[in-house]
Parts: structure tokens; C-alpha cells; sequence
């Protein structure tokens, strides 16, 4: 096509400069508004950021702003409470993704076959996902508030809980609020793509399975999930990075208490940037979160690739 | 048959078990929003107030900042929304339609851009922000979520434009019509829905935004919506009737993006899945 324009009788002729200089920086042109905005908004900041690692930078100290070297990396070997923050988000994450995953799967299974009223069940269980997150927070914060809230009446009338108490301020359990918030919330996003994985497995493949006397069970094995492995793998990994970066949540919900017991890395990055001002020391742990997230997904592509020449 | 019978039943049920739990938290955002503060703690758990009001919301309405926070959130989410897709459809078509030296690099570095955490940008964009004057400013929130955005857009937007045949403005180029012409006359109609589609998914995202916000707002006069909520929360946290209907007041315009843009889900999400 960029041939045919440029030909005459049939013969190439060459276009004037100006021409082909506008037809190379054509692409350049259309990209330029996003990458400028990506470049001067996240990439220099990101930049900077790392280098606030190294420097004493405290907002309301204005003799601060030095070069220290790795004080803040010295300090944070002995801060108690990132260790604290590192374990919870393991915990957070793990439980979180596990459960999304687990609630999701069954959903998308549901939602599979079309019944009668299929588009309005979508709408409706898919809602969650359009809730704003500091809603979701701030609502199930509520709910677990023994003064208007129903859960804790419900788990004293099982018997679980001795007294109608707030689970949100009992430090063994506290971390449980913004998990089952996070799982409300984060069912419809695992559903939904899983749902779009598994309309696209072909339908004949099912037929062929159950003519040749395969039980529902033997067709889920043998058929969805081999379908469904890569969308499970990419969403799962995907989600692993978003959720232990996801701190709306907890900052909402508990802030991180009580006692530090809800405190994740994300959070207490953010706790130590919003609220001590603090942003050297909140630079320095974000870089050391950047960093194990880097080694987790560098892990997983190298598990991936042992695994498929495995095979 | 008996058993598929037994299946069907079962299978409602657990549909009907998955509709409740979606939508109990948000039934129960409204009931405490209509209760009358003298049946809040007599009638903590029924089901339903036995005396309904609406005296909450006429008092966050007109004794409350929250219709500013509610403009306010309204001009920063629409905002946003219109750049983030202004841009996304050009950088889309850009990386849909073009094969290009630095277009792996571009990729790439939209990637990079989804795998970092974003609260490691809080405090340097802070003091980028600060000596501009862009902190508590609704202009300086909108750059910021702007370019947080435009990196999943552009990938939605990509999937769009791949979904269009080449031929369309190939066709349209051979009448004459330079590249550009084509694109605004035959293929950014053709967008319209995934249009739509993007413009839902990134008012909701803004909609939503906390951390930056709590960052670079104070005051009341340029909060958003979750900055005006949890300052009320924080201040006056025993009006519980108020804070749900301010709390239902956030929800709708969410709530009504979602229903415009939920039959793009499936294929949005795949998309941004896939690809970012």
C-alpha cells in the first residue's frame, strides 16, 4: 500500500524527504501524548524516587536532603516493624489470592452454560467489582462494627465469639476483616476472566468427551483446566504483584493496627510517607518492596520455562 | 433426570448464594442510611428498619461539604476519563496499525508501569507537585491519574482497533484520504463502544483513587469524594446514618458507569489480562 502510493506508471519514485520523514514519525506522533504524560508522571518520579533512598528527605525538615548512602537500608535491617509488615503481607496476599481465586473459579463454572435470567446474575454478582475501594473498606468496616454492624452478632450467635467484638481491633484476627473485604471485592475481577477463558474453549470438545462416556468430573480435568492453565497462571500471577501492592484497603479499614498487626509493606510505606512525612525512609522500603517483587515475578518466568521444556 | 433436576436446583442455589453475598454489604450500606438515629442501636440487627427516613441525606446534602466533594470528584473523574481516552485511542491506533522501530519499547515500558507499585510514586510526585502548584489542586490529581491510566487504556483501546478490519481505511487511503482522515472518519466511529468502554473503566478508576488524593489534597475546598469520606469518618465517626448516605451518594455514579460498560467486561479485562 505505501508501494501503490508512491508509484507512478508503475515505476518506485522516490518521495521527497520531507514526505518520508513525515510517514516514519507518523506512529511516533499518535504515541506521543501518552508517553509523555507516562514518562513525566511515572518514570522520572519513579527515578527519583530510588534516589530518595539515599537521601535524608523529611518534609518539615528543611535542613534535611542530604546524601546518607544506605543509612535508611541500615536502619530498616532493624525495624521491627517492616519484618511485621513483610510477613503480614504474605499472609494478606496469600490468603487473599487464594480465596479470590478459589470463590471466582466456582463463579466463572456457574456462569458457564446460559440459563434463564444469566445477563441480570452477571450484572448483579459482578457489582462488587464497581464499588469504589474505599467503600468497600469503610462498608465492611461497618459491617464488622458490633455498635451497627450484623457480623458480629452472627458469629456470637454461632457460638464463634464469646462477646458481640469488633474483630477489626482484636490483633489475632484483625487481619481477617480486609481479607474477607478483599475477596468481596475481588471475586467478580477472577471471574470475569476466567468466564472469558472458558467461552473460548470449543464447545465440540465437551460433546466428543461425554459421547465417548466421560463424566463430568473426567471433562473437567481433562478438558477445562488444560483450557484454562495459561489464564490461570498470567491472572494469578498478575493479581499476586497487584494485591500485595494494594494497600486502600487496610488504610481504610484499620491503618494498619491494631498494633501493627494489619500493617502490610505497601501501607506502611504509605503511613510512613503521609503520616511521619518521612519520604527518604518510605523510598527506601518501597525500593526494597520493587525489588522482591522483581525477584517473585523473575521466579515465576523461570519456574514457567522449566516447566514447559519439561514437558 | 431426576439427577439433572437435582443439579439445576443446586445450581440456583449456589447462584442465589453468590447474589447475596455480592449485594448484602451494599443492602446494608442502605439500610443504615433510611434508619432514624433513635431505631440505629434499638434495632441494630433486624433486617429492616421499622420506620424508614430520609433525614440523613437531606442533611449531607445541605448542611455537609459533600456536594463539593461530589463536583469536585465529578471534575476530576470526567476529566481524567476524556484524556485518558483522547490519548489511548492515539497511542492504540498507533500500536495497532503501525509496525514501528521503538514499538516493543513502548510496550514494554507500559508494562513497567503496571508491575511497580504505584506508592512508591507518592512521595516523589508530592515534591514535584509541590513548588508547581499542583498540590491541592484538582489539576494536579487529574495529570496524576491521567498518566496512571493510560497505560491500560492504550491496551484496551489496541484490542479495539485490532478488532477492525485494515481493509476499511485502506480502502478510504486509495479514495485519497491521508491516515489520519481515515482514522477520525472511519475507524474512531466504528471505536464508539470500546470508547464508551474505556471511558467507564477510567472514571471508575479515578473515581476510586485514595492514596494520591489523601497525598495531595488537604482542606476541604479540592477533596474528592474518598478524601471528603474518611475525613468525615475520622471526625464525626458516631453519625453512621450520615456516613452511609454520603457512602450510597459515592456509590451511584460508579454503580451507573458500571451498568454502561459491563458488557464490555469480559472482553476489557481479557484484554488488560493478557496484556498488562
Amino acid at each position: 500500500m505505501m508501494i501503490a502510493a508512491g508509484t507512478t506508471k508503475g515505476l518506485p519514485v522516490r518521495k521527497p524527504w520531507l514526505t518520508r520523514l513525515a510517514d516514519a514519525s507518523e506512529p511516533y506522533l499518535y504515541s506521543a501524548p501518552s508517553l509523555i504524560l507516562i514518562v513525566a508522571v511515572m518514570l522520572v518520579p519513579l527515578v527519583i524516587g530510588i534516589s530518595y533512598a539515599f537521601r535524608d528527605i523529611q518534609l518539615l525538615n528543611p535542613f534535611s536532603g542530604g546524601f546518607i548512602g544506605i543509612e535508611h537500608f541500615r536502619a530498616l535491617s532493624q525495624d521491627a516493624a517492616f519484618y511485621g509488615a513483610l510477613k503480614n503481607t504474605l499472609w494478606w496476599t496469600g490468603a487473599s489470592v487464594l480465596l479470590q481465586f478459589f470463590f471466582g473459579l466456582i463463579l466463572a463454572l456457574l456462569l458457564d452454560k446460559p440459563f434463564w435470567g444469566r445477563g441480570l446474575v452477571q450484572a448483579l454478582v459482578f457489582l462488587p467489582w464497581a464499588v469504589p475501594s474505599f467503600l468497600a473498606g469503610l462498608n465492611w468496616a461497618w459491617l464488622f462494627n458490633p455498635v451497627i454492624g450484623p457480623i458480629p452478632h452472627w458469629l456470637f450467635g454461632l457460638g464463634v465469639m464469646s462477646q458481640p467484638g469488633n474483630i477489626l481491633s482484636d490483633p489475632q484476627y484483625a487481619m481477617w476483616g480486609p481479607i474477607v473485604a478483599n475477596v468481596w471485592w475481588g471475586i467478580p475481577f477472577f471471574a470475569i476472566t476466567l468466564l472469558a477463558a472458558l467461552q473460548a474453549i470449543p464447545r465440540d470438545l465437551y460433546e466428543a468427551a461425554s459421547i465417548d462416556g466421560a463424566n463430568w468430573f473426567q471433562r473437567f480435568c481433562s478438558i477445562t483446566l488444560p483450557f484454562l492453565a495459561p489464564t490461570i497462571a498470567i491472572t494469578v500471577l498478575l493479581r499476586t504483584v497487584w494485591i500485595s501492592n494494594f494497600a486502600d484497603l487496610i488504610v481504610v479499614m484499620t491503618g494498619g493496627g491494631p498494633a501493627d498487626r494489619t500493617q502490610i509493606v505497601a501501607s506502611y510505606i504509605f503511613t510512613q510517607a503521609f503520616k511521619a512525612l518521612d519520604f527518604g525512609y518510605a523510598s527506601a522500603i518501597a525500593l526494597v518492596l520493587l525489588v522482591l517483587l522483581l525477584a517473585y515475578s523473575m521466579f515465576i518466568i523461570l519456574l514457567r520455562q522449566t516447566l514447559l521444556n519439561k514437558d | 433426570m431426576k439427577q439433572s433436576l437435582l443439579l439445576i436446583v443446586a445450581h440456583r442455589l449456589a447462584i442465589l448464594c453468590y447474589i447475596v453475598l455480592a449485594l448484602f454489604p451494599l443492602f446494608w450500606l442502605l439500610k443504615v442510611s433510611v434508619t432514624p438515629n433513635d431505631l440505629l442501636y434499638s434495632e441494630g440487627v433486624r433486617m429492616w428498619p421499622s420506620r424508614a427516613t430520609f433525614a440523613h441525606y437531606s442533611f449531607v446534602l445541605r448542611h455537609s461539604a459533600f456536594p463539593t466533594f461530589f463536583k469536585n470528584s465529578l471534575i476530576v473523574s470526567g476529566s481524567t476519563a476524556v484524556l485518558v481516552t483522547g490519548c489511548a485511542s492515539l497511542s492504540g491506533y498507533a500500536l495497532s496499525r503501525f509496525s514501528f522501530r521503538a514499538k516493543y519499547w513502548i510496550v514494554a515500558l507500559m508494562l513497567l508501569t503496571q508491575m511497580f507499585p504505584l506508592v512508591m510514586l507518592v512521595a516523589p510526585i508530592f515534591k514535584i507537585l509541590s513548588p508547581l502548584g499542583l498540590t491541592n489542586s484538582l489539576t494536579g490529581l487529574v495529570v496524576v491519574y491521567t498518566a496512571f491510566n493510560v497505560p491500560f487504556a492504550t491496551f484496551l483501546m489496541q484490542s479495539f482497533f485490532d478488532g477492525i478490519p485494515k481493509e476499511l481505511e485502506e480502502a478510504a487511503m486509495i479514495d485519497g484520504a491521508t491516515k489520519f482522515t481515515a482514522f477520525r472518519q472511519i475507524i474512531l466511529p466504528l471505536t464508539l463502544p470500546g470508547i464508551a468502554a474505556t471511558l467507564g473503566f477510567v472514571f471508575t478508576a479515578a473515581w476510586s483513587e485514595l492514596l494520591f488524593a489523601l497525598m495531595l489534597i488537604n482542606g476541604n475546598n479540592a477533596a474528592t469524594f474518598p478524601v471528603g469520606l474518611l475525613t468525615f469518618v475520622s471526625k464525626f465517626s458516631v453519625d453512621f446514618g450520615q456516613m452511609m448516605a454520603a457512602g450510597v451518594l459515592a456509590l451511584i455514579p460508579a454503580a451507573l458507569f458500571f451498568l454502561l460498560i459491563q458488557r464490555y467486561l469480559v472482553q476489557g479485562l481479557t484484554a488488560g489480562a493478557v496484556k498488562g
